[in-house]
């Protein structure tokens, strides 16, 4: 796998059953964030393949939490994001104010209500913790926990601990 | 893909000062000349045609540089991509909120900034004619070179050296729409860009948008 002119991952290989979970672990620059952008489809992969249910994995799949939160600040926190999704992340209270008044951490918890909204099966996420406080990492394990008992899965990567029970652990 | 378009639409009204700046920008561009050049109307009535489309092609290309740069800077380009549509679908949906919330309201200032210059009311009707195929075209093309350059360094000086180019024909042939004794050609002309552009731009923006994403 490259990114630009530099070879970044070689011989990474790993399989998921509903309701498993993944952690990437590794330094900074070790391509955690390069595999889940060719997990979602984004990056294209130099060589190798990956499935879901034996087919090519399809983006409609795929529910992204990238680095940026991809708040648009003109809009509202409603218009950002369904406003049934809020309470998940505890900014139902904040749902009508434009979204360029909210820290980095509520922005952070918008774009995790992103994904919980989309009801897609398969979550990447990539550093979902960043910014946030205790209460609401703790919340974050929760609602991944809930995806998981659904029979969703989770590909994160993580530097802090993110309380997946049962997870694998990738080390890149 | 027509919520896609009301999303953008709606960051538009909110965001009001890119399609404010490109309006005013034609007018007083138009304006420039009317000064620069003396209140003769004839010699207005002249270049008229020239100045309204000059004028409403540099005003187009004013919003395009936040088109997709905004998108790509705060990371919505990557959840644009996952969403389920088509690369070509995205840049077409980009296309046509460019149109009406810049081309569309240009048409709707066009004849003002016309009448200003004593353009008559027969060339006037031309005019606007032609800016309809034409301020599609700049739409489609802009949101082409927009994805082409996104990403470069200095986009905001490339984009304009990579679009104008690509837009003279349709300058040519929409000033030939209100001038010539015979426009039934330049029309044709206009309509032939169009028909090229709105296919071959909204892949060509596609796959640039993939491939700035990487």
């Amino acid at each position: 796998m490259f990114r630009g002119e530099r070879l970044v991952l070689r011989g990474v290989s790993f399989s998921l059953d509903g309701g498993g979970a993944l952690l990437l672990t590794g330094a900074n620059g070790a391509g955690k964030s390069t595999l889940l952008r060719a997990v979602a489809g984004l990056t294209p992969l130099a060589a190798g393949a990956l499935f879901w249910d034996g087919a090519a994995l399809r983006p409609e799949l795929v529910a992204w939490l990238g680095h940026q939160d991809a708040v648009k600040t003109a809009l509202s926190v409603a218009e950002n994001v369904p406003r049934k999704a809020l309470a998940a992340v505890g900014l139902e209270a904040l749902a009508d104010l434009p979204a360029r008044f909210l820290s980095a951490g509520q922005r952070r918890r918008l774009a995790i209500a992103r994904v919980v909204a989309s009801g897609r099966p398969l979550w990447l996420l990539d550093e979902p913790a960043t910014g946030l406080d205790a209460a609401s990492v703790a919340r974050l394990a929760g609602l991944c926990a809930d995806h998981l008992a659904g029979g969703g899965m989770i590909i994160a990567s993580t530097h802090t601990a993110l309380d997946l029970p049962g997870a694998q652990v990738l080390a890149l | 893909m027509r919520a896609l378009i009301a999303r953008e639409l709606r960051l538009a009204l909110r965001q009001g000062t890119d399609s404010a700046a490109a309006l005013l920008f034609f007018v007083i561009v138009g304006t420039l000349f009317a000064f620069g050049i003396g209140p003769d109307p004839r010699v207005l009535a002249v270049i008229a045609p020239g100045v309204v489309w000059t004028a409403a092609l540099l005003a187009a290309l004013l919003p395009l540089e936040r088109l997709f740069g905004a998108d790509a800077e705060d990371g919505t380009l990557d959840l644009l991509l996952l969403c389920g549509l088509a690369a070509w679908e995205i840049a077409l949906a980009k296309a046509v909120a460019h149109w009406l919330s810049t081309g569309f309201l240009l048409l709707l200032l066009a004849p003002v900034l016309a009448a200003m210059l004593a353009l008559p009311g027969a060339a006037e009707l031309r005019l606007l004619a032609g800016l309809v195929p034409g301020t599609m075209i700049f739409s489609l093309l802009g949101t082409l070179t927009a994805a082409l350059t996104l990403g470069a360094r200095r986009a905001g000086v490339l984009m304009p050296l990579v679009t104008l180019p690509l837009m003279i024909p349709a300058l040519i042939f929409g000033t030939a729409a209100v001038t010539a004794p015979h426009p039934g050609a330049a029309f044709a002309f206009l309509g032939a860009i169009l028909c090229a552009a709105l296919p071959l731009a909204p892949l060509g923006a596609g796959a640039a948008l993939r491939a700035a994403a990487e």
